[in-house]
């Protein structure tokens, strides 16, 4: 048997609140497979299972909030025989916590985001058209809130429409959510800060080249280019790919990259690219469209949230020289990169106009030193001079 | 085609990528990227949309002649043969 848990996902998250399964028991799943949706402080998420099998059992209900870790399901590996119904206990669904009883290593809020009406949602089906659930994920409204008017009280687009006149619950949630792992980093964290000025006019003109000969929806935009440079460069760093956890370093397994997202409504949101070091980039551009199209659309899945191990942040769209990340917990790196902008430049002994940008790290100086930082930045700025082999 | 169908598609494909846009509040003559608050990733797909929809392949290095609504659709209408007297 197999235990399917409501998932963290990220530091800032204590509780989820189950809104619809979209497997019942005696269904068959597969890895992969999204069966049920959970509704986070950072909108609604899709949750995945990670093995094949039989839903065997379904213990929290839709509507119901439980902490993270809470067992959710039972799923009955393939092969494994199927148990007798009295064999099958009846887990104790636990209650959402208190402020003051978070789970260990979880900072609680500044302000109780866990809100209690949803509680008494427990045992209520919520039943919601997609369209609905999209547009409540993308206008902050929380559908455990919403009485549907549709058949069998499905919640409609039009619900969500008037529930979203009536407050910015979601965006307030996300705000406080944000300042819990924010506050909880610069508390435990000791950062420090680096600043390294690229010269991207070799990634620039490679770009330029590429896209010239390419339909548009085939181009690339050039945060693909520095975002498959740092995972190459994360290679040579694995501390600042890692987590600090029980008073050490724990290098990550795979180099999936969280984007620093911002919603249109205000707000952030940190969707991994999994693997970027593996990939080309032209299906890194595809992934990276994909993952901020579902992440302002909302229809992210767990996996997007759960698995990254560093981030990336880039404000050069509105103009930032430079930005000086807060790194997001527990993982022990973010870097910065600022917008591309011409600046005169020293090449071959001679002053040269030259697109460049300022990259920054942030680091935990419990994983890493300031000596390995710098390095680190040096070695993004070669692989940006090769931009073909990245 | 006529410059109000251009139009429409162009406010359709700003649609695609920002759903939640009002088109009777945007500026005609106003940056788009700043009253929608869209980044390079929406831009390269309004402009992917533009050339799906209308068959327009717009180079890079005319993405500044789309910087409002009403320069989207000279642009447009000029690389489709649109008339300028056409409603």
């Amino acid at each position: 048997m197999g235990d399917f848990l409501m998932p963290s996902l990220g530091a800032d998250m204590v509780a989820g609140t189950l809104t619809e399964w979209y497997k019942h028991p005696g269904d068959a799943v597969h890895r992969g497979d999204i069966i049920a949706a959970v509704d986070t402080d950072k909108g609604s998420i899709d949750v995945e299972v990670f093995d094949d099998g039989v839903l065997e059992q379904v213990v929290v209900k839709e509507g119901q909030k439980v902490p993270v870790g809470t067992l959710l399901a039972v799923i009955r590996s393939t092969g494994e025989a199927a148990p007798a119904p009295a064999a099958i206990a009846a887990p104790v669904v636990p209650a959402v916590p208190a402020p003051s009883a978070t789970p260990a290593g979880i900072a609680p809020p500044a302000a109780a985001p866990v809100a209690p009406p949803e509680v008494e949602q427990a045992g209520r089906r919520l039943r919601v058209s997609p369209l609905a659930r999209r547009l409540a994920a993308e206008r902050g409204v929380d559908l455990a809130t919403i009485h549907g008017s549709g058949e069998a009280g499905t919640i409609l687009r039009e619900d969500v429409e008037a529930a979203a006149s009536g407050g910015r619950d979601r965006q307030e949630r996300m705000r406080r959510a944000i300042a819990a792992a924010m506050a909880r980093s610069k508390r435990e964290i000791p950062h420090f800060y680096l600043a390294s000025t690229l010269d991207f006019g070799q990634a620039s003109a490679w770009l330029t080249q590429w896209n010239a000969e390419r339909k548009p929806a085939e181009r690339l935009l050039a945060a693909v280019l520095l975002l498959k440079a740092t995972a190459l460069a994360l290679l040579e760093f694995p501390e600042l790919n890692a987590r600090w956890e029980n008073d050490r370093v724990n290098p990550a397994q795979g180099i999936n990259i969280g984007v620093a997202t911002s919603l249109r409504g205000g707000g952030l949101v940190v969707p991994a690219l999994h693997h970027v070091n593996r990939k080309t980039l032209p299906p890194l551009m595809i992934e990276l469209r994909d993952l901020v199209q579902r992440a302002r659309s909302g229809t992210l899945r767990s996996s997007d949230l759960a698995d990254g191990t560093i981030t990336v942040t880039s404000l050069g769209e509105r103009s930032a020289d430079m930005v000086l990340g807060v790194i997001y917990p527990p993982q022990t790196a973010i870097v910065g990169f600022g917008s591309v902008v011409e600046r005169p430049w020293v090449r071959d002994g001679a002053v040269v106009p030259r697109p460049v940008l300022t990259a920054t790290l942030a680091a935990d100086h419990r994983a890493s030193d300031g000596h390995r930082g710098a390095a680190f930045l040096a070695t993004i700025d070669r692989l940006l001079q090769s931009p073909e082999a990245l | 085609m006529t410059r109000a169908q251009v139009k429409q598609a162009v406010l359709d494909a700003l649609l695609t990528v920002v759903p939640e846009a009002r088109p009777a509040e945007i500026d005609p003559a106003a940056p788009i990227r700043d009253q929608l608050d869209i980044d390079s990733m929406d831009f390269i797909n309004f402009v992917a949309t533009l050339d799906q929809t209308l068959g327009v392949d717009v180079p890079e290095a005319d993405y500044g002649r789309l910087a409002t609504l009403d320069a989207c659709v000279d642009y447009l209408a000029g690389r489709l043969g649109v008339p300028a007297t056409t409603p």
